[in-house]
């Protein structure tokens, strides 16, 4: 490997071992949490209260605390699913096909929220619960992507064979993670374009911005735990013969 | 990298262009039917469906919102900054639905090139900003646009 110090490779070297990586995990959760918490605490106090009303849409606007943020994890988390599905794939390394399968039900529930909440807010904005522009259509496949996978990691038995599978599922619906991104810049969309990922400045009062990036943030706090809480299980469910799960479990009583 | 592993890697990355390949030109193809709306320069150069239901997208333009009679009928007009398109509908109106505010109207043309609306939608803007940001954004640019 070149350009990556020497101690990065270690330490990515020692995470992909169970035993080391459950050891890990267990010192950080306690503060990951804090932070899950205080970052939450902000944001909502920050996007419910602090926050002025819009000037067109008064206080309903303030439901983009939950349906922005989720929205972006939903592309987010696809995209770990994917490239840790493609790093399975290649160097058969078995934490990155954990963290692939384990991405696959918390995408799928930020999805959701993101489907959920839209549709809650378009209903008094727009004037309809749901509409099939390319917006809406193209998240909505990404839940069906979402659902496939777990489906098909369900009804293969070997697990091993069932990543590879998976993997390659992930990798061939990339392709509408940028459909969902540009979908409002190709083409005529009832939803309207972006208002903070873009290159320009944002077109969202700073009073407003700063609450929004505190959620965003407070959501990839709670991916990585839930992500770190699916993976520990997962891999004792995999290791269950092995050594260290062994003395793990005789540790404990 | 091993060979094995480069391998593997390369099949990856086609896999990956390939249906990209594939997809963009699926997206092409299908262009005109992923457009949510026509735009008012589609409907006046004759590019809509003639009797046929469509949706129609434009701004609303300022002081052409009027109500004919005394039922729930309303008449404006609706631009792309081109070309205008005037449009009638009897119902309730989204919340939303204001002079310079872009609207999705669902209906058809009638004979005299006038659009029967039977479903309007408001779009809002990708801009969030206090009540009295808006209200100093608009006391800066008005004497602009007067001159």
């Amino acid at each position: 490997m070149f350009l990556i110090p020497n101690a990065v490779v270690r330490f990515f070297h020692r995470m992909a071992s169970p035993p080391h990586f459950y050891a890990f995990t267990d010192k950080v959760m306690p503060w990951l949490m804090i932070i899950f918490v205080l970052l939450t605490g902000f944001g909502l106090y920050g996007g419910l209260y602090l926050a002025p009303s819009d000037y067109q849409q008064g206080d309903s606007y303030r439901i983009i605390y939950i349906h922005v943020p989720s929205a972006w994890m939903s592309l987010f988390i696809y995209m770990v699913m994917a490239i840790s599905g493609a790093i399975g794939l290649v160097w058969r390394i078995k934490l990155a096909e954990i963290v692939a399968i384990s991405s696959a039900p918390i995408g799928a529930s930020f999805t959701f929220i993101a489907l959920f909440t839209g549709s809650l807010w378009g209903k008094p904005m727009w004037g309809t619960w749901w509409v099939w522009d390319a917006r809406l259509t193209s998240e909505l496949i990404l839940l069906f992507l979402y659902l496939g996978v777990i489906g098909l990691y369900g009804a293969i038995d070997d697990k091993r064979v069932a990543s590879k599978a998976v993997a390659i599922l992930a990798l061939v619906g990339v392709v509408n993670i940028p459909i969902i991104h540009y979908s409002v810049e190709w083409w005529n969309t009832l939803h309207q374009g972006p208002t903070v990922t873009k290159m320009d400045k944002p077109s969202i009062h700073i009073s407003m911005l700063i609450p929004l990036l505190l959620m965003a943030l407070s959501f990839k706090f709670y991916y990585l735990i839930a992500l770190i809480q699916r993976i520990r299980i997962e891999l004792l469910k995999r290791e269950r013969n092995a050594q260290w799960v062994k003395a793990k479990v005789v540790e404990q009583h | 990298m091993k060979p094995a592993r480069k391998q593997r890697l390369m099949l990856i990355a086609l896999m990956v262009i390939g249906a990209s390949i594939a997809t963009a030109f699926a997206l092409k193809s299908f262009n005109d039917n992923l457009m949510y709306f026509f735009s008012t320069t589609d409907v006046v150069d004759g590019k809509a469906p003639k009797s046929a239901l469509f949706r129609l997208g434009g701004m609303v333009i300022k002081g052409s919102v009027e109500r004919p009679g005394d039922g729930m009928m309303v008449r404006f007009k609706l631009t792309d900054f081109s070309k205008e398109v005037t449009v009638e509908y009897t119902g309730i109106l989204p919340d939303l639905f204001r002079e310079g505010q872009g609207i999705v109207a669902h209906g058809k043309l009638n004979d005299q090139h006038v659009f029967i609306a039977e479903e309007v939608l408001a779009k809002h803007d990708e801009n969030y900003m206090p009540p009295e940001v808006k209200a100093s954004l608009k006391n800066q640019t008005e004497p602009v646009v007067a001159k």
